[in-house]
């Protein structure tokens, strides 16, 4: 990501600090991560502390410091997903895109993370990629849904 | 007269407005255990090891005398049997992470705290925030923060700035109730000299 692109959602923000964690969330839904250059320029253009965005950037679960693929899969694990089969559809999605939860493939196409409720459970088992809920999956249908994301 | 007259140990005290209930012990030569505090920097509250009781028109609640502004008729009891359990038991946690700092062993032989009473998970870090804070309220440097969140929380040095300032610097050293500071401050110099030399040869 450029400082041109991150520049210019600074500026919409009025380049106010008070907004470092709405300029922190754009550029991540722009950019997937939040790479160490972009929140230097954060740091300095919002006269931020680096130490401050950083514990920021930490705290908040919404932000990725490693590089993340370009589709999230989020898989519930609520109880209500878990008694329903859960674990098998995580199975399943580790066995075809070959990474385990909290990680990305080498060519930044899926990020896969657990959660622990997306709050429909009567959908359960659920899979969610990129904000899009696929209810009452089956194992079996797991690659069709994953194949229409490139 | 505008000053609050306030008891505390049983002893009268007149203080001013905006002061707190430590500082207003200490004038009268009163100790009150502290780890997280520092006069030069804002009050923090996170050891919470300064527990006191407090009463108020009958009521007595506990409160931490570094955060707690003084107030008329206040009535303190820096020691008794609860705030006694209280500190060791806050000890005996602290010990689990920090089970060889001189400053918590001693505290623990006062309070009869058991160093082994929890299952160690030493992380050395107690949380106190001096090192952070005094980086970032006296010397304006901001160059150690904490990173992430609850058990995982940790003070992480900026190599860029860390290389820059602490070598001439390291006023937080000192400061640390433990020795995490320094071991953290050690590996981000080892970790910045061989990127240094990385970036180089590479
Ligand atoms: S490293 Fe030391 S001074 Fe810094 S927060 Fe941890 S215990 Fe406190
Ligand atoms: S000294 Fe008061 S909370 Fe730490």
């Amino acid at each position: 990501m450029d400082n041109e692109k991150i520049d210019k959602i600074i500026d919409k923000h009025h380049c106010e600090a008070s907004s470092l964690i709405q300029v922190l969330l754009e550029i991540q839904s722009e950019n997937h991560w939040l790479p160490k250059e972009a929140l230097e320029r954060v740091s300095e253009r919002l006269e931020v502390p680096l130490t401050r965005i950083q514990h920021i950037a930490t705290f908040y679960k919404a932000f990725s410091l490693v590089p993340k693929g370009r589709h999230e899969i989020h898989i519930c694990m609520g109880t209500a997903c878990h008694v329903r089969g859960a674990t098998r559809i995580l199975d399943t999605v580790q066995d075809l895109t070959g990474i385990k939860p909290g990680e990305t493939d080498s060519n930044l196409k899926f990020s896969l993370q657990t959660v622990n409720c997306l709050g429909c459970c009567a959908l359960g088992p659920v899979m969610e990629v990129d904000g899009k809920h696929h209810g009452k999956i089956a194992p079996a249908n797991v690659a069709d849904v994953l194949k229409k994301y490139d | 007269m505008s000053g609050i007259i306030l008891e505390i140990d049983g002893r009268k005290f007149e203080a001013s407005e905006g002061m707190t209930i430590l500082q207003a012990a200490q004038k009268l030569g009163i100790a009150i255990p502290t780890l997280c505090h520092h006069e030069k920097l804002e009050p923090y509250g996170a050891c919470r090891i300064c527990t006191v009781e407090a009463e108020i028109r009958g009521w007595t609640k506990l409160v931490a005398a570094c955060l707690y502004p003084v107030e008329p008729n206040l009535i303190v009891r820096t020691r008794s049997e609860k705030i006694d359990r209280i500190r060791k038991t806050i000890l005996e946690l602290l010990l689990a992470h920090a089970p060889d700092s001189t400053q918590l062993k001693e505290l623990a032989k006062e309070y009869g705290a058991d160093r082994d009473r929890f299952e160690k998970e030493a992380s050395f870090c107690i949380h106190c925030g001096l090192c952070v804070r005094y980086c970032a309220e006296i010397k304006k440097k901001n160059a150690v923060g904490f990173v992430d969140r609850g058990t995982r929380r940790e003070i992480s040095f900026i190599p860029e700035i860390a290389s820059k300032e602490c070598w001439n610097c390291k006023e937080c050293f000192p400061l640390c109730p433990t020795s995490a500071l320094q071991a953290a401050y050690v590996l981000t110099e080892a970790l910045a000299s061989s990127l240094h030399s990385f970036v180089h040869e590479g």
